[in-house]
């Protein structure tokens, strides 16, 4: 029965989701309303984690799975990729990398001299 | 058989599962990072179809219960979020400033490789989103005037290719405190991205989740001021 539950929870939350994005036009997917949705319920205490957590998990764990069938479809976009696929995919892989790097790095240093700055304070 | 195989609907997810659990078999044995289970489950899974002749639409009507679950397993993102909100409370400014420098990053990197191409207008705003989920990158490709299929393919490329290096390239630029990891990993490649952070750690997991839903939305912000650039 906990699981009943627990996964008509969770979908209910998408379904309010799939609701959002049908009546505010702008470019936001269902699930990221849900996301909002099901952070805010939690916090207000309206829906408590053990109400939702294992299934959760089980949903969060089998996610990779999930894009199997996209990115099998590459495969199809072959025709459509054909003329433009070397300056797609050096652009791909160098930003990608570069994402990674920036954000990582600019948000360890914050981090840190924060940290530095705490303990000098402390001394 | 294969008239069979094609209009099964259970063949195009046993295979992807199947092509999942060889990956993580083989990352297991000989602990190499670039066996990523993922990309050795979609290249099983393209070899099969190849090999048994089955159409893709036929493998889609099958497996298309597997992403059915897409929506609901991002909403689901919330709980891992929730569990680190204390977290996400102190580090509020490093994690706003994180994201949109790397959102910006993005979308200049992408600006100047578009420049050194001499791509279209229609070919730059096409990879302009090209970190953020799918569902609000293709709509933002569109509006733009760009080609949204290919945003499509080229989103789930990043995904796929973060997920494969975003350990590695962590590790070689010295990115070691797990918010910064989870960050640096969700704003660089989204949802797909995101089920590496999760491996990585619970607060990796929460603050890659946070950054699909906030990268999304700055992009959709920032994303227009630089389509007018070429």
């Amino acid at each position: 029965m906990k699981y009943i539950k627990q996964f008509g929870i969770i979908l209910g939350i998408s379904f309010i989701g799939e609701l959002c994005k049908n009546v505010i036009p702008i470019a936001i997917p269902a699930s990221i309303y849900g996301l909002v949705l099901m952070l805010l319920i939690l916090k207000l205490g309206i829906l408590k984690l053990e109400q939702v957590k294992e299934t959760a998990n089980f949903l969060i764990e089998i996610m990779p799975i999930m894009f199997i069938p996209a990115a099998v479809g590459l495969l199809e976009s072959w025709g459509i990729l054909k003329g433009i696929w070397f300056p797609m995919i050096v652009t791909t892989v160098i930003t990608t990398i570069i994402v990674i790097a920036v954000t990582g790095r600019i948000t360890q240093f914050i981090i840190r001299s924060r940290k530095k700055g705490t303990h000098a304070d402390i001394s | 058989m294969q008239t069979f195989l094609s209009h099964s609907l259970f063949f195009g997810v046993v295979i992807s599962l199947i092509g999942y659990e060889i990956g993580l078999f083989l990352k297991k044995r000989f602990k190499k990072s670039y066996l990523n289970p993922l990309l050795i489950s979609i290249v099983f899974v393209i070899g099969c179809l190849l090999l048994l002749d089955v159409p893709y639409d036929n493998y889609y009507e099958g497996a298309k219960y597997i992403s059915y679950l897409l929506t609901p397993a991002t909403v689901c993102l919330a709980v891992s979020l929730y569990e680190q909100l204390e977290l996400l409370k102190a580090h509020k400014k490093a994690i706003i400033l994180g994201i949109g420098s790397g959102v910006l990053a993005s979308l200049l990197s992408v600006f100047l490789f578009a420049l050194l191409f001499h791509l279209s207008h229609e070919e730059y705003v096409t990879l302009l989103p090209k970190s953020i989920t799918t569902a609000i990158g293709m709509v933002i490709s569109e509006e733009l005037g760009g080609i949204s299929n290919i945003t499509v393919a080229v989103i789930i490329m990043t995904g796929v290719l973060g997920n494969m290096i975003a350990e590695g390239v962590c590790k070689v630029f010295h990115i070691e405190e797990p918010i910064a990891k989870g960050l640096a990993i969700g704003t660089a490649a989204h949802a797909i991205g995101t089920t590496k952070a999760m491996e990585l750690g619970e607060v990796e997991g929460a603050m890659s989740s946070l950054s699909i839903a906030v990268a999304g939305l700055l992009t959709v912000i920032l994303a227009p001021l630089f389509a007018h650039l070429i």
